[in-house]
């Protein structure tokens, strides 16, 4: 960066580097545009303003060369807050915990098988394909919404960065391929479709099944944080059958 | 607002507290999410203010993961280096989710409809 800018600048930019103001003004910036663009795209999948903030974001780092560590100093004030989401999340699940009560064991037998056939197949084509055991760990909790993922990934020593970019790649193709499985699979039950795509796909997939019908918008919404506490309790086991 | 989110806090401590005790493999914030959950039942329902700020907090989920992804920069090489794998890892995974946990809830829930 010091051969793009003017000495006074340099030392403004070195200053700025050492405070945690300029990444999280730049992380509420990127955000706002990304929310823009997202907007004005007719919120689609693919603009999905999570992604774009990180990929606009991730991009900026690499220009202009700065750590992650100095951009992480700012942004850490709005990761913190991950954890009392988390937590927040028992809030949705308490008010579909009526219609949960009601299907009780459909939707348990049906969402752990789920969310095991998912993790385990995974790891195990990842393994298969000469993946690093970092990768291997990390695609584990992929299908899981991303704070409840970065936190199974940590616990079980993988990255949660490289989590939380499966989760999105996931959350992505399955926004865009759910439809078409459900048809050619011929699952045609709401409530099956809207469990499916939180359990393979979380709250990106599940805000797809809401605009087609509430009562999927409904069971996605508690399979996000069912599979979340069925996964946390899960994966630790399939990681030690498999021996990964 | 402020009780709220000191509820919030309250639970995740209280999780992370028995997380780190009995060493559980299950993050701190999501035992806090079981203990608000069980909470909830137990009283009947959030207060207003609680509803309030939770769902607050996660219109703004998205954002939130924000700082964590950018943290992919770091992980460019360990990407690349393992892309095939990942490419078809994925996209396998994620259809095989789809297909058993539907056409299981389909089979299952009929009865009562």
């Amino acid at each position: 960066m010091h051969k793009l800018l003017p000495l006074p600048f340099f030392h403004v930019w070195a200053y700025l580097q050492t405070q945690p103001l300029l990444g999280l003004t730049a992380t509420l910036c990127t955000w706002e545009i990304a929310c823009l663009i997202d907007a004005r795209a007719g919120h689609k999948a693919i603009s999905n303003p999570t992604v774009l903030s990180i990929i606009l974001l991730a991009a900026a780092l690499l220009i202009t060369r700065t750590p992650y560590a100095a951009y992480f100093n700012g942004a850490q004030y709005v990761h913190f807050l991950l954890g009392p989401a988390t937590v927040a999340l028992a809030i949705p699940m308490h008010a579909n915990f009526d219609t949960i009560k009601r299907n009780f064991a459909a939707i348990i037998i049906s969402l752990t098988a789920g969310s095991v056939a998912a993790a385990a197949s995974a790891m195990l084509i990842a393994r298969a394909l000469g993946a690093s055991h970092q990768v291997i760990i990390s695609l584990g909790p992929k299908s899981v919404t991303t704070p409840i993922a970065m936190g199974i990934a940590q616990n079980l020593g993988g990255q949660p960065p490289l989590t939380a970019v499966f989760v999105m790649i996931t959350g992505i193709f399955g926004t865009l391929i759910c439809t078409s499985i459900f048809r050619l699979a011929r699952i045609k039950d709401w409530r099956a479709q809207g469990l499916a795509a939180g359990t393979a796909a979380h709250g990106l997939a599940t805000s797809q099944m809401l605009r087609l019908s509430q009562t999927a918008g409904a069971f996605g919404g508690l399979a996000i944080g069912l599979n979340g506490i069925i996964t946390a309790l899960a994966l630790p086991l399939l990681v030690q059958i498999f021996g990964l | 607002m402020v009780r709220a989110f000191m509820i919030l806090l309250l639970c995740q401590l209280a999780g992370t507290v028995v997380q780190q005790a009995v060493g559980l493999p299950i993050p701190g914030p999501v035992m806090g999410l079981v203990l608000l959950l069980a909470l909830l039942v137990w009283r009947g329902g959030p207060d207003p203010t609680l509803h309030e700020t939770a769902n607050g907090f996660l219109k703004y989920l998205g954002l939130l993961f924000v700082p964590a992804g950018v943290g992919v920069v770091t992980e460019l090489q360990e990407l690349r280096a393992n892309a095939l794998a990942i490419a078809i890892a994925i996209p396998v995974s994620t259809i095989l989710g789809l297909a058993v946990t539907g056409a299981l809830m389909q089979k299952l829930a009929r009865q009562n409809a």
